[in-house]
C-alpha cells in the first residue's frame, strides 16, 4: 500500500482551544500555535500524514486530509 | 471527516476545558465505532452525571443523560427491552465507582452485554476538584488540601473480581491502542470494562502540580507499560495497559430469553 500523501490540514478554528497537544506530539513539528492560540500547519511539506494530531486532538478540531 | 458523521456538531465547541482528556476519549471512541461500521440507529449511549457524562450530548446516537451513578441501571433497562441494540456507557471515575459503585459491580456480575468506559481523571471536575475514589493516597484535591489519605481502587482488579468478562486499560496518550481496545470491547458479548486514564489539567493537574495537558499525557507514556512487559518486572510501579480479561460466559439477556422460553412451557 502506498504511503498516504497529504492534501491539507483542515483545522476548525472555532473548536480549537489551544491546548497545544497537537503541536507538542507531532513527530515532524508541522504545527504551531498562532497569535490567537489556535493550531496552524506551518510546515505542511514535512507532514507524513500519520494523523496523530487528529487522533489526539481533544477538541476534534483537526482533520488530516490525504489524497486517495 | 469520518468522526464528523457521528457527532452533533451544533453543540461544538464542546464544554470541556482546554486539554481535557475526555475529548480524546470521545474522538477515539467514535473511530472505534466507525471501524465496526455500526449504524447510528443501533447504538444507545447512556451516561450519568459529571464532566465525562456530558459526552452523550455530543454523539448522534440514541442517547440518555441520566442521574448520577445510575447510567448502568438505565442501560440495563434499555438492553433488557431491546437486546439487539449496542449499549455504550461512558462514566467518570466517581460516577462509576463511588456514586454508582453498587450498580457497577452488579452489572459486571450479571455479565450483561454492554460496554462501560471509565474515563478516569481521578477527580470530580465539574463540582470543583473534590477527591474521588480514584484520586489515591497522597493526592491533593480541593477537599484534601493536606493530602488525601484514602487508598484508591484498582479498576482492573475490581472489575475482574466483580465478574466482568472483558477488562482493559489504556490512556489518552495511547490513542491507537485505545481505539483498538474500545473496538474489541464493543464487539465482546458480555460486560466489558475499559478504563481510560484521562487528564484533568484544570483540577487534578493544577492541584497536584502536574503541569499542562501535554505534561500529563507525557506522564502516561512514561508511567505505563504493556501487560507483562520486561519494564514492569524491573519497575513494579508502572501501570499496565492492554486487555486483562477476555472470556466467554453466559450473557444475561440471552439467559433471560431462556427463562421466558421455560416459563412459556418450552424446552
Amino acid at each position: 500500500m502506498a504511503k498516504p500523501k497529504l492534501k491539507e490540514h483542515r483545522i476548525e478554528r472555532d473548536w480549537c482551544k489551544g491546548c497545544g497537544v497537537c503541536v507538542h506530539f507531532c513527530p515532524k513539528k508541522v504545527l504551531e500555535m498562532d497569535e490567537s492560540e489556535k493550531a496552524v500547519a506551518v510546515r505542511p511539506e514535512d507532514c507524513i500524514a500519520c494523523k496523530l494530531c487528529e487522533y489526539r486532538c481533544p477538541d476534534l478540531a483537526i482533520e488530516v486530509i490525504t489524497e486517495s | 471527516m469520518a468522526v464528523r458523521d457521528y457527532i452533533r456538531d451544533r453543540f461544538f465547541p464542546h464544554m470541556w476545558c482546554p486539554g481535557c482528556g475526555h475529548g480524546i476519549v470521545l474522538n477515539n471512541m467514535l473511530r472505534a465505532i466507525e471501524t465496526l461500521e455500526l449504524s447510528k440507529n443501533d447504538i444507545v449511549m447512556v451516561s450519568g452525571i459529571g464532566c465525562s457524562s456530558r459526552i452523550s450530548g455530543y454523539v448522534d446516537f440514541h442517547t440518555l443523560h441520566t442521574i448520577h451513578g445510575r447510567a448502568l441501571a438505565f442501560a440495563t433497562g434499555v438492553k433488557m427491552s431491546r437486546p439487539e441494540l449496542t449499549l455504550i456507557v461512558p462514566m467518570g471515575d466517581g460516577d462509576a465507582l463511588a456514586i454508582g459503585g453498587n450498580h457497577f459491580i452488579h452489572a459486571a456480575r450479571r455479565n450483561i452485554d454492554m460496554t462501560a468506559i471509565i474515563m478516569n481523571n481521578r477527580i470530580y471536575g465539574m463540582t470543583g476538584g473534590q477527591y474521588s475514589p480514584l484520586s489515591g493516597y497522597g493526592a491533593r484535591a480541593s477537599t484534601a488540601p493536606y493530602m488525601n489519605i484514602d487508598q484508591d481502587f484498582d479498576v482492573v482488579q475490581l472489575s475482574k473480581a466483580a465478574g466482568a468478562t472483558f477488562v482493559a486499560r489504556s490512556t489518552t496518550y495511547h490513542v491507537q491502542q485505545m481505539t483498538d481496545i474500545i473496538r474489541q470491547a464493543i464487539s465482546h458479548k458480555g460486560f466489558s470494562v475499559v478504563e481510560i486514564l484521562s487528564q484533568c489539567p484544570t483540577y487534578f493537574g493544577r492541584q497536584n502540580k502536574l503541569g499542562t495537558a501535554v505534561d500529563m499525557m507525557t506522564r502516561y507514556k512514561d508511567t505505563t507499560t504493556p501487560i507483562g512487559s520486561k519494564a514492569k518486572k524491573q519497575n513494579p510501579d508502572l501501570i499496565e495497559r492492554g486487555i486483562f480479561v477476555q472470556k466467554e460466559m453466559p450473557e444475561y439477556c440471552t439467559e433471560y430469553e431462556k427463562v421466558i422460553e421455560r416459563a412459556g412451557g418450552g424446552a
